[in-house]
């Protein structure tokens, strides 16, 4: 098991590098002068050269790609263009919002998607499988962006129950976090449904049955154990999904994460915070990704790690 | 006696049968009808302003209201279905060229060449959703080009392992094996044998990534990344629609269920294909 996590850490490290070369490599085609946009309009030629040889952009892209690698394993991010504050500092407190906001959506997807997969597998083809089937396309199809602003319409504008934006006491949350784990939801509900379906009809089901075993120990102790490794797989995947869906719901509610910090820094031409943003979510991508690995080796004692 | 069947109407028999895809393939059918006739359709010029009507609700004249500069909301989505169309099929077909390319080479030479490819796709990844697309358009500008070509990038990992995986399969027939026996060139056998075999499946994947490069696209002209007005686009519409959400929801209401209407036919569309080709196809 310990060298099984040693390994799919080593497998990591390449992955984070090239995260680390394609962000650092796009900052660098991208048109325009980020000397000269930091002393903004009236720099002369001479400062933008003296500023350009401190921020070191005068040397090949080479010798860059690993000086950032050293600062970035020293946690420094380089000092944002706007307003001169180090990128690690903005980047930490939105981090936190955005890892709330994705725990809260992360949970109430495994605890919906899961619920509805297993109860529309126990009653396939009834009316509430049906309708969980269509409603999880419908999921799956709405813009979460727009889900959010018919939230806000309807939830604080209309019936006014709920707060339309902004990071606070858990009412706050409630929209937000809905909103996200929609579309995540409808994937686990018909990852669950189908994997659920592959071991109903097996024999251990039966027996269980025949030992007279209730339904709901049946179904959530001995099946969806055994269905639970696509569930994960999928799970792992729809991660990607909640990150990046939380830059859009970020955007709609207000909600002070990376999400809507990296938009404003594209707006605001800010390269230096937009490469910190970026860095920071594929990273955290990727760990999670580690621990969904971890999480096979918990329900499957079959798998073998060499 | 045996009637000889071709693969595409035994598809088309068991696609009949599935009354949910069928239901999505009249939904795409509608859709383009609607983007064909569009001028047609649309009972006034989608960029016609009347600033004594804006922010009108649905009325007689106005079916679904109007908007900001007073244009015809209704016109405005029927036109605007042209433009997700064309970014959807074109950012689609440039992910399935990249993707087909990347893995047709990766499991046709193998060794080094797949090692390399696949975990360089590995990389593309490990971006989150909408992450890789920011990143091409802060780099190309906010236009219809770079939209399309960050949608794409966005499809090409998963097309690729897709491609990898059907030319292994296919690879390994028989009738691979027979025609090189007969001195086929390789990119013969790619293209004449293997390619062909894998439609089918490719259809069904098309199918899911046209929804979410909708998706997609709607979420960069929303964040202002994508499509720019004055262009009528869906994800456009819901951005400033956003801005009058009190004085005229109807604006944001109606492009988000253009999108939802357009995506869920793409996807009730492949899930039925899916199930008629009986793959285990998972996004």
């Amino acid at each position: 098991m310990t060298r099984f996590l040693v390994r799919r850490v080593v497998a990591a490290i390449p992955i984070m590098l090239g995260v680390v070369f394609i962000v650092m490599g796009t900052m660098d085609v991208i048109p325009g002068d980020p000397a000269a946009m930091m002393l903004g309009q009236g720099a002369t030629q001479d400062m933008v050269t003296r500023l350009r040889a401190e921020l070191g952009l005068d040397r090949p892209l080479a010798v860059r790609y690993v000086d950032y690698l050293g600062r970035l394993l020293r946690g420094d991010l380089g000092r944002s263009i706007v307003d001169g504050r180090p990128v690690s500092e903005e980047i930490r407190q939105a981090w936190t919002a955005t890892l709330e906001l994705g725990a809260a959506a992360l949970v109430l997807t495994v605890l919906g998607g899961v619920t509805i997969g297993v109860l529309a597998a126990h009653r396939q083809d009834s009316v509430f499988d049906g309708a969980s089937r269509v409603l999880a396309l419908v999921g799956l199809s709405m813009p979460v962006f727009w889900t959010g602003i018919v939230f806000i319409l309807v939830f604080s504008l209309e019936l006014r129950w709920l707060p339309s934006g902004g990071r606070g006491a858990w009412p706050h949350l409630v929209l937000p976090a809905v909103t996200l784990a929609i579309p995540s939801t409808a994937t686990i509900a018909r990852v669950t449904r189908s994997a659920m379906l592959g071991v109903l009809h097996e024999d251990y089901v039966r027996t269980a049955y025949a030992k007279g075993a209730r339904d709901a120990a049946v179904l959530f102790h001995h099946a969806l154990r055994n269905a639970l490794i696509p569930v994960v797989t999928v799970l792992g995947l729809q991660l990607g999904q909640l990150l990046g869906g939380a830059i859009l719901t970020e955007t709609v509610f207000s909600w002070p994460g990376v999400g809507r910090l990296l938009v404003q820094a594209i707006s605001s031409r800010d390269y230096i915070l937009v490469e910190g943003g970026v860095l920071l979510l594929a990273a955290t991508f990727v760990v999670t990704n580690l621990a969904v690995d971890v999480a096979y080796a918990y329900l499957d004692p079959r798998v073998v790690y060499r | 006696m045996n009637v000889h069947r071709s693969p595409a109407s035994a598809l088309w028999r068991r696609l009949r049968r599935n009354r949910l895809a069928l239901g999505g393939g009249v939904m795409i059918g509608v859709l383009l009808i609607v983007a064909a006739l569009a001028p047609y359709l649309a009972p006034y010029d989608p960029a016609h302003q009347s600033l004594a009507d804006k922010l009108a609700g649905p009325t007689a004249r106005h079916l679904l209201g109007t908007d900001e500069f007073g244009r015809d909301v209704l016109s405005r989505l029927i036109f605007g279905s042209r433009v997700e169309l064309a970014v959807g099929v074109a950012s689609v077909l440039v992910g399935l060229a990249l993707g087909t390319a990347l893995g047709t080479i990766a499991a046709y030479w193998g060794g080094i060449a797949d090692e390399l490819t696949m975990r360089a796709l590995d990389v593309l990844l490990a971006f989150p959703y909408l992450l890789l697309a920011i990143l091409v358009v802060s780099v190309l500008g906010a236009n219809v080009r770079s939209t399309i070509l960050a949608v794409g990038l966005w499809a090409t990992p998963g097309f690729a392992r897709v491609i990898r995986g059907l030319v292994l399969l296919v690879a390994g027939q028989e009738y691979v094996d027979a025609s090189r026996a007969i001195g086929a060139r390789t990119a013969r056998i790619i293209l004449r044998h293997v390619l062909p075999n894998c439609v089918s499946v490719l259809i069904v994947y098309a199918a899911l990534y046209m929804a979410n490069a909708i998706l997609l696209e709607a979420a960069l002209s929303f964040l202002g990344l994508g499509v720019q007005p004055p262009a009528a686009s869906w994800g456009v519409m819901i951005s400033t629609g956003r801005d009058y959400l009190l004085e005229a929801p109807h604006i944001a209401t109606f492009a988000g269920l253009a999108i939802a209407f357009t995506v869920l036919g793409f996807n009730l569309f492949a899930d039925g294909l899916r199930d008629a080709l009986d793959t285990k196809a998972a996004l």
